[in-house]
């Protein structure tokens, strides 16, 4: 708060620091359902998750692979699955519902993907879809990729994991 | 014309002799279905881009506009456009299809009344006798332009507006029938440190409190002189802030009906997509031109104040860590009187 000792003139916009005003501001904001959304997520987060393991144990089961054997096909079904959802233009309205939901899981990182391409398809193959394609999922990469370097220099120092 | 601190006082009173306005599929679900002269059932607007589409809107609205006017397209002396997209491309593509000396402006969502302000004033010195003065914009090219693509799934906050898919034209001439502009106060970029672009409304409304504050004590007007006072567009949520702000201005808005066009174009019930209601360009535009005139035209209405807002952003502004400038113009349009 500006500190203003002695009686300070009724505020108008013109003289309204933007402290004072943020305050004002907040109190009208509605609030996001934080806990409505938590719930929410996990629900879909689990159900997407709950058909992945599905699609697995259908690999495992009708063409005999192992679990590891089985976790490419099982990815590859729920990218194409998402794919199609964005491509219908019906991912982006379960997410209004879902939250993080939807956006966690492998399906989401799908979805950032198809989502660029399909809308920079106007601006040509190699300037549009090329080059806008990651434009979402490009930090994703870059974090993952850092994210897992640290994690990697943690287990080599304490010489745990490895094989 | 006269100068009154902010406020231009058009003693011509120009008169809107002629508006188009063209919709989407959504906005035709809304309860203004019926004040629309077009609405398209598809979002593409059967067009191949949505930045194609924008401007399809726009060059429809222009041509319904001076065909209501009755005039044909080449009487038109000045077209003053703008719109939301980087260099304000929509404006000048339709520009260069109607063919007429061009002046474009920027006003983010306040360009539908800052080209009005900006025609009326032309007609009003003389300088010209038929202006057009127009804006659109899709929800589609705005999303992908400050958003994210429209496909991509993230989750709006409940504050978020929605932008409108529409364009919305008017005429304004020198002599002919239809509503008259009076005055036009034309704002001065606020800034109150908001950083958030999802919530429009509440940046925006500290400029739309100023402008109307200005307007009344550049005119001596009250707000119990209007019938109708509309923002465009603050939503659910600057709304009641604007309001406040008022009072702490020590403006009395009793006796006139205070709205938002962004909250009369859909059904906030019905349309939950929309979060806390329409904003764009084109929300304004069509509102007003659609609306508002055919209330004033009705009898309905005669005397009404736009104010019409924008939020001064760009893409790397915010993500840039800036808060956002806004800005808000007031338009003030009269039934009655003649030349």
């Amino acid at each position: 708060m500006s500190g203003s000792n002695n009686q300070k003139p009724k505020s108008d916009i013109s003289t309204m620091s933007s402290a004072e005003y943020q305050a004002i501001a907040k109190k009208h904001e509605p609030p996001r359902a934080v806990f409505k959304n938590c719930i929410r997520a996990f629900l879909v987060g689990g159900l997407i998750c709950l058909i992945g393991q599905c699609i697995q144990r259908f690999f495992m089961t009708v063409f005999d692979m192992s679990t590891k054997e089985a976790s490419n096909p099982t990815v590859a079904v729920l990218i194409i699955i998402s794919v199609i959802l964005t491509s219908f233009g019906v991912y982006d309205k379960i997410a209004q519902w879902a939250g993080a939901g939807s956006a966690v899981p492998v399906t989401g990182f799908a979805n950032s993907m198809c989502s660029a391409a399909l809308e920079h398809r106007a601006e040509g193959l190699v300037l549009g879809v090329g080059a806008s394609m990651f434009k979402l999922a490009g930090s994703v990469i870059v974090f993952g990729t850092v994210a897992a370097f640290i994690i990697g220099i943690i287990y080599a120092v304490l010489g745990i994991g490895g094989r | 014309m006269k100068i009154i601190g902010q406020t231009w006082q058009f003693e011509n009173k120009p008169v809107i002799i002629g508006t188009g306005t063209i919709v989407g599929p959504e906005e035709g679900e809304g309860p203004l279905a019926e004040d629309f002269d077009y609405i398209y059932d598809n979002i593409e607007i059967n067009e191949k881009t949505w930045e194609k589409a924008e401007r399809k809107l726009l060059e429809d609205a222009s041509r319904k506009a001076a065909e209501k006017a009755g005039i044909k397209e080449d009487q038109l002396q000045f077209f003053v456009g703008g719109d939301l997209m980087n260099q304000i491309i929509s404006s000048s593509f339709a520009a260069r299809q109607l063919g007429v000396p061009y002046l474009g402006v920027f006003g983010a969502c306040s360009t539908s009344m800052e080209s009005l302000a900006v025609a009326s004033m032309i007609v009003d010195s003389g300088s010209a006798k038929y202006v057009m003065a127009g804006t659109a914009s899709h929800n589609c090219t705005v999303e992908k332009q400050f958003r994210y693509p429209t496909e991509y799934g993230s989750q709006k906050p409940p504050y978020a507006q929605y932008t409108i898919t529409g364009a919305g034209c008017s005429v304004v001439s020198s002599e002919g029938d239809g509503p008259r502009v009076t005055y036009a106060t034309i704002g001065k970029v606020v800034d109150l440190g908001i950083k958030d672009p999802f919530n429009m409304g509440a940046a925006m409304a500290p400029a739309a409190a100023d402008t109307i504050t200005k307007h009344f004590k550049d005119t001596g007007r009250q707000a119990k002189d209007y019938d109708l006072i509309v923002t465009g567009d603050l939503a659910s949520v600057g709304l009641p802030i604007a309001k406040d702000l008022l009072k702490q201005n020590d403006v009395i808005m009793d006796g006139t009906v205070f709205a938002d066009c962004g909250l009369m174009i859909y059904d906030l019930e019905k349309q939950k997509y929309v979060n806390a209601g329409g904003s764009g360009c084109g929300c304004s535009a069509v509102v007003t031109y659609g609306h508002i005139l055919n209330r004033m035209r009705k009898g309905e209405l005669n005397k009404v104040l736009v104010v019409a807002t924008g939020a001064l952003l760009s893409p790397l502004s915010y993500q840039q860590g800036e808060s956002i400038p806004c800005i808000a113009h007031a338009v003030a349009i009269e039934t009655g009187g003649s030349n």
